[in-house]
């Protein structure tokens, strides 16, 4: 029943407008002033003069937006090549947003100034080299610089990762949950073969390598020490999944059938975090940026960022792969002596 | 051309009194389906484009706010949601995850490839090309005609998937394996990614037959005087357009094809060590960044197929409304050259956190940042166009003032993106959504529009209402701020695109009110569109009757008599003296000179 008034409604929306459209077409032509012109001079006064007010209306609204949300973006960066990242957005952002006020201004106030009026002539120029040379000049300088400083902090951030100074992990996708592994006493991750994959080894780590005995896999959550590089290496299961850690500044997709790798340096423990964002819930986190199936707006893990002394603690109390597939390895070693 | 000779002295036959007075012109009486289904005639083909497109569009827009009220509101119930996804997908009126990520990748897949690129090249290459460059028609009439029937086949699988029962393709519109490859990884990836893939196909060959058409057809058939260096800026954008389609297109098509491969033949072009659902597959040594590598060289030219033609049409509109010759008529040409030659060295941008060398991203960075150049200098070649005019407001020319603002807005933005290091952080998230919806999205809708509302008393005879069209622009504008502008915000809180809800985040919980803002304005914007659809469908049987060249224009299109006319010009074909910017030219009576008045004495033809 409610369909059916809505059809109605919206057929006898359609044939109002119809007839006002005819209404308002016979009136026109009546005052005489159909045939003169496509655009009549009242009209273009009417789009003219709408510029600026939609331009100070526009404006207006990026302010308020700008106003009410500054405190949702995202805090400042918890990592140490975030503060570079951050800096140079906000390079980038003066610049831009110069650029976006200026042709913005120009364009419609030129709309508006030049709109059509009887009398006005349009002044024929078609060319000016020094004109061009200039708009092609200056943006070219201003862009040099971009690239420049853009890829000095870009070749920074992607240069590689002593691991020996750094806390070796591996970050595990699947639909729709993260793993995280630690590369354990030896701070080296064991070889891996997707054929190993079951209920018992998930990540599919290949037991007859001796340094994966000591890796230590969790779940739900993972701590990393404050101030120190963790390298973080990924890999996925199934489908591509990203992992995004926006509060570090960071993300790697993670693809089937390859490791990557990214690496980041901590600095605010969750606990600072905490207290600088004046919220006790705070927390940082994993979650999952590429397309990955019905749960990918779901996919995340919990990041804690500990003192040195907290994280060595937990990393201490959480069990290794030896002692996590007792028998598995014990077969392993048993062929090995044999 | 022996079929024109042919259909001259056909006239008599058909002698019915009444319709020779419309018909005054149309020597040869066509059956219904040879004029109006099977046409080989450029002008009927553009408006075949252009219907299917609206089609096409109206649909995509449907998609886009059935997945707006679930971000806005997200969980609760929506009547209207169960009415058009039915029981499967939106039990009770709340929307199925897996739907919702149908209905983003089918919305983008329409938009960019059914509206922005069939649609808007479709159209308006097949419109003007022929009649702007003073030919009889396209090279090969029956290519043409083929492109259209294979856009149309594509856009009807592209259809139709939405009704097939495991839901359509719903890895997102660049359907990145291994999720499109595998069914158990979604079940969008079963047959409704085989009806994908097959509509692609088909729409790749229709693109190609269609853009080696408009090639040869401006390379050859221009009339004589239309050299280069006096073709309008539409016909250059056009024509560098359909360049682009020919060499990024195959590509696509070889990216298609072994993805079909690999997931009905065995192959591993993009498969290894995938373990799903409780099974290790066999496939080892293929790589999933193979395919974003081909499938970004066709991707990011496709931006620019998309932009080029809405460029090329504002030029022509900002001129002719301006009543001034556009700014720096060559240094257009030039950046649209750039702009082609560059898009096809930029594609890694899309790349930078797959892993990739972080020296080749370097690469891109410098690429992608060049174009930024040649960019520049169209959106001040605008604005000093503007400068000084006799601005005369037609909603084509508000919608050409509207694709420089929103050029030049979603343009800044793709510096940040385009900046490696800057894209770790926001890479995927809200803020590219923003960007590329502004500056590509918005932007080749509004040119789209503008070519609409400029040609459609060249298409129909008839003018739009400018009224309405006034209402529909500025609501529309409004809308497209206010959609995507406040997206820039949520992509720096960090939201992923894609995402089928904030709540699972703390992070994200203050954005409920700012995703009600947005869809609030996604529905005017939608709403607007109905003012343009009945504007158009009424003003093409009920409109005021045109005039022979209604906005003043200099260029070829409007000497042809607007009866629709196989061959186009009735006698001989005009000749070319001029460049197409004779605007308010000192020393002339009128402030346009069209192309084919010869020189006076001692004028300068450009």
């Amino acid at each position: 029943m409610i369909s059916l008034l809505t059809y109605i409604a919206i057929i006898l929306g359609v044939i109002a407008i119809a007839r006002l459209v005819k209404v308002y077409e016979l009136s026109t032509s009546l005052k005489g002033n159909d045939n003169e012109e496509s655009v009549s001079e009242s009209d273009s006064r009417f789009n003219g003069r709408m510029m600026m007010p939609f331009l100070l209306a526009f404006f207006a609204f990026c302010i308020y937006l700008t106003y009410s949300y500054k405190d949702n973006l995202l805090p400042e960066s918890a990592s140490e090549h975030g503060v570079e990242i951050d800096t140079l957005f906000n390079f980038n952002l003066i610049i831009i947003t110069i650029v976006f006020v200026a042709v913005n201004v120009l364009l419609f106030y030129f709309g508006y100034k030049y709109y059509s009026k009887k009398g006005l002539k349009a002044t024929y120029f078609a060319h000016s080299t020094k004109l061009e040379l200039i708009w092609t000049i200056v943006p070219a300088i201003f862009l040099a610089v971009i690239i420049i400083y853009g890829l000095a902090v870009w070749n920074k951030i992607t240069s590689p990762a002593d691991p020996n100074k750094a806390v070796v992990m591996e970050l595990f996708a699947e639909q729709f949950k993260w793993t995280a592994r630690y590369g354990g006493s030896d701070n080296t991750l064991g070889e891996t073969n997707y054929k190993l994959t079951a209920d018992m080894n998930p990540l599919a780590i290949d037991s007859t390598d001796k340094h994966a005995w000591d890796d230590k896999i969790v779940s739900g959550e993972f701590h990393i020490p404050v101030n120190k590089t963790v390298l973080m290496y990924f890999r996925a299961k199934d489908v591509i999944h990203s992992a995004y850690m926006p509060h570090f500044r960071a993300q790697m997709n993670c693809v089937p059938g390859m490791r990557t790798e990214f690496h980041f340096t901590p600095t605010i423990t969750t606990a600072q975090m905490k207290e600088k964002t004046k919220n006790p819930d705070f927390d940082y986190v994993l979650l999952c940026n590429k397309i990955c199936g019905s749960t990918h707006w779901n996919m995340q893990m919990k990041i804690i960022v500990d003192s040195p002394e907290d994280y060595a603690k937990w990393l201490a109390e959480q069990k290794t792969f030896k002692e996590k597939n007792m028998a598995q390895v014990n077969l392993v070693e048993n062929i090995a002596i044999k | 051309m022996g079929s024109h000779a042919h259909t001259l002295d056909h006239s008599e036959e058909h002698g019915h009194h009444d319709h020779s007075h419309d018909h005054a012109h149309d020597h040869h009486e066509q059956g219904f389906w040879s004029k109006y289904i099977f046409s080989t005639d450029h002008k009927m083909i553009s408006k075949q484009f252009l219907i299917t497109a609206v089609f096409m569009g109206v649909v995509a827009m449907m998609l886009s706010i059935f997945f707006r009220l679930q971000l806005a509101w997200p969980g609760q119930s929506f009547s209207i949601l169960e009415y058009f996804l039915g029981k499967k997908w939106a039990p009770n009126g709340v929307l199925d995850p897996n739907m919702y990520l149908a209905l983003v990748t089918i919305h983008g897949t329409i938009m960019v490839f059914f509206v922005l690129t069939g649609g808007l090249s479709g159209t308006f290459s097949n419109l003007l090309i022929p009649l702007q460059i003073g030919a009889r028609d396209m090279a090969s009439g029956f290519l043409n005609m083929l492109s259209f029937w294979f856009f149309a086949a594509s856009s009807l699988i592209m259809f139709y998937s939405m009704f097939v029962e495991t839901g359509p393709a719903s890895a997102g519109w660049t359907i990145y394996p291994p999720l499109s490859a595998l069914e158990e990884a979604i079940p969008g990836s079963g047959l409704g990614m085989t009806l994908w893939l097959v509509s692609m196909t088909l729409f790749v060959a229709g693109s190609l037959l269609g853009s080696i058409n408009y090639i040869v057809t401006v390379l050859n058939l221009r009339t004589k005087g239309m050299t280069m260096t006096r073709l309008p800026l539409t016909i250059w954008a056009f024509f560098v357009t359909a360049i682009l389609g020919v060499l990024s297109f195959p590509v696509l098509f070889a990216a298609v094809l072994l993805l079909i491969f690999d997931r009905s033949f065995g192959t591993s072009f993009y498969l290894s060590d995938i373990f799903v659902s409780g099974q290790a597959l066999e496939q080892t040594g293929g790589s999933p960044v193979l395919f974003q590598h081909l499938f970004w060289f066709l991707g990011h030219p496709e931006v620019y197929i998309v932009l080029l033609p809405a460029l090329g049409i504002t030029s022509e509109v900002i001129a002719t409304m301006s009543r001034k010759p556009i700014f720096g008529y060559r240094a257009m040409i030039g950046s649209i050259l750039a702009i082609g030659f560059l898009s096809f060295i930029v594609w890694g941008h899309h790349m930078f956190i797959t892993g990739m060398n972080p020296f080749l991203g370097s690469v891109f960075v410098f690429t992608t940042l060049l174009i930024a150049i040649p960019s520049a200098v169209k959106a001040f070649n605008y604005v000093t166009t503007l400068w000084k005019g006799n601005l005369k407001f037609s909603p084509a020319m508000l919608f050409a003032v509207g694709l420089v603002s929103t050029f030049v807005t979603g343009g800044v933005t793709g510096i940040i993106l385009a900046d490696s290091a800057l894209d770790i952080n926001v890479h995927d998230t809200y803020f590219v959504v923003a960007h590329f919806h502004i500056v590509m999205g918005a932007s080749a809708i509004f040119g789209m529009f503008c070519g609409v509302y400029h040609w459609f008393p060249r298409m129909f005879g008839r003018m739009m209402n400018n009224k309405l069209g006034y209402a529909h622009f500025w609501l529309t504008f409004t809308a497209v701020y206010g959609v995507f502008f406040p997206m820039h915000f949520i992509g720096l809180t960090g939201v992923p695109r894609r995402y089928y809800s904030n709540e699972a985040f703390a992070l994200f919980e203050n954005l409920q009110s700012i995703n009600i803002l947005i869809t609030v304005f996604a529905i005017i914007g939608a709403l607007a569109q109905g003012l343009f659809l009945f504007n158009f469908f009424y003003s093409m049987y009920r409109g005021k009757k045109a005039s022979q060249n209604p906005w003043n224009s200099t260029t070829l299109e409007w000497t042809a008599p607007v009866e629709h006319l196989h061959g186009n010009w009735p006698g001989e074909l005009p000749t070319v003296h001029r460049w197409p910017y004779d605007y308010s030219k000192p020393g002339k009576d009128v402030d346009f000179v069209p192309q084919d008045v010869p020189l006076s004495h001692g004028e300068d033809g450009h």
